[in-house]
């Protein structure tokens, strides 16, 4: 608690925890088809712009709740998020750099690897489901990004 | 700092970064817990304390629809509930007529059946149960409902809805349990075309209102317009269920099978309410008199 980056903890799990609540809140078809993954675009921010106030077990974590909140095979949305949080973390100093188109577009291929990655272990657990709409969701992540990021920015300070 | 100790790192195996070791991990502990889930056998507990976790957390989401329908039936006038009351006294009796010929044929068939010496037919215990208003995921057919283990739930049990096979349950939580619908892309069926007894297997496609019945050669007994019910194979649907007419027969004369597309009986995008039903497990299919039969065989 001494150290600054703690400060964003709370922060992060009432965000986290609102984006699992949101997830499940129903939507017409056509717009539930590309519902945005709040949550991991959430554990991304945090990885990028806190990445001391959560780490990898935090996207771990959250990841398993989201298998156990939408039913499917435990571990599978966690593994995508541990993935992708390792390469936010790993790649975070260059990523804030980035202007926000930049950046936008970087969350969408780091959301395409999220959804290949389900794509592959539904494929290996014996529910294929190979269509093209399992793009949109990236799509509709990327465009939410600069919300969520300006939303996040706007009250906790940069470290 | 940490860049430049990182990116010497990535020339020498020893000195890898602790983050990779870490997400390293995770994935391996990741893919154990998928494969125990998978097997079914040790992720049990884990899924349940998650479920009990989750649980209040489906009732959040639900909650502002509960409060809707509490409003709205509280706003109810009294002349749309008197012309709700009249319709539903106007089905009661409709429903009783059919009733008491329902009774008149049982009694019928049980004398039959009587005559013929058969297994007696399984009898029906049904639960009904709400579904909650909770989105799981846009490109599977899955719905959440209000009963769990506590109500006496297991894996795998038929749901119907009033006007046919709605789907069956697939994971059981404490309080909630989780139901695959008829038109999931995973679920199949087996079904038998009642005007011939030809027995296939209907399979979901995503959509709420069309199902396939991928397996049938060319030459088949099908037309649009045949009932498909539930042949009671597999184990989980009990025999002569309403599952779906079939609505479009395609013959392609290259191909060696014919495609078939039906439509589900079940309102299974607009169902509120749901019921899960237990079947009696069928008597077994010798008779107890015929453990007697070696005995007498032996004694000679």
């Amino acid at each position: 608690m001494n150290s600054p980056y703690s400060t964003h903890r709370l922060p992060a799990y009432a965000g986290a925890l609102s984006a699992l609540i949101l997830s499940a809140v129903p939507l017409p078809h056509w717009i539930d088809l590309a519902r945005p993954d709040l949550l991991l675009l959430v554990v991304i921010w945090f990885a990028l712009m806190s990445p001391r106030s959560t780490g990898l077990l935090f996207a771990f974590g959250w990841g398993l709740l989201l298998d156990a909140f939408s039913g499917i095979l435990l571990g599978q949305h966690a593994l995508g998020f541990v993935l992708v949080s390792f390469l936010v973390h790993r790649f975070h100093l260059r990523m804030r750099m980035f202007p926000l188109l930049h950046q936008t577009i970087v969350v969408l291929l780091l959301l395409w690897v999220y959804q290949f990655v389900l794509f592959w272990i539904d494929g290996v657990s014996g529910h294929p489901l190979n269509d093209w709409m399992r793009l949109l969701p990236g799509i509709g992540g990327a465009l939410c990004w600069p919300a969520v990021s300006g939303l996040f920015s706007r009250f906790l300070p940069r470290h | 700092m940490v860049a430049l100790r990182e990116r010497g790192a990535r020339f020498s195996p020893t000195r890898v970064s602790s983050l990779t070791w870490r997400a390293l991990a995770l994935v391996g502990v990741c893919i154990c817990i998928m494969v125990l889930d998978y097997r079914g056998n040790g992720g049990g507990w884990l899924r349940q304390s998650l479920g009990r976790i989750v649980a209040p957390l489906h009732r959040i989401v639900e909650a502002p629809f509960a409060f809707r329908e509490a409003i709205s039936s509280a706003l109810t006038t009294r002349d749309s509930l008197r012309i709700q009351v009249n319709a539903l006294q106007a089905q009661v009796n409709r429903d009783a007529i059919d009733l008491a010929r329902l009774h008149a044929l049982e009694l019928e068939n049980a004398r039959l059946q009587g005559l013929l010496d058969a297994t007696p037919r399984e009898a029906v215990r049904t639960l009904t149960a709400r579904v909650l208003q909770v989105d799981l995921d846009a490109v599977r057919q899955r719905i959440l409902v209000d009963r769990g283990s506590r109500d006496g739930l297991a894996g795998a049990q038929p749901v119907l809805d009033s006007h046919g096979v709605f789907g069956q349950t697939t994971r059981v939580n404490q309080s909630t349990s989780e139901i695959i619908l008829l038109s999931d892309a995973s679920h199949a069926i087996p079904v038998h075309i009642e005007r011939n007894g030809l027995r296939t297997i209907a399979v979901g496609t995503g959509n709420p209102y069309r199902l396939a019945l991928p397996y049938l050669p060319r030459n088949a007994d099908v037309q649009v317009g045949d009932r498909l019910t539930t042949s009671g194979l597999g184990g989980v649907f009990p025999p002569d269920l309403p599952v779906a007419t079939i609505t479009e027969v395609r013959r392609d004369p290259s191909q060696p099978l014919v495609q078939v597309r039906a439509t589900p009986f079940a309102t299974l995008d607009r169902d509120r309410e749901v019921m899960i039903a237990w079947f009696r497990a069928p008597a077994p299919a010798i008779p107890p008199t015929a453990p007697a039969r070696p005995a007498k065989g032996k004694s000679p």
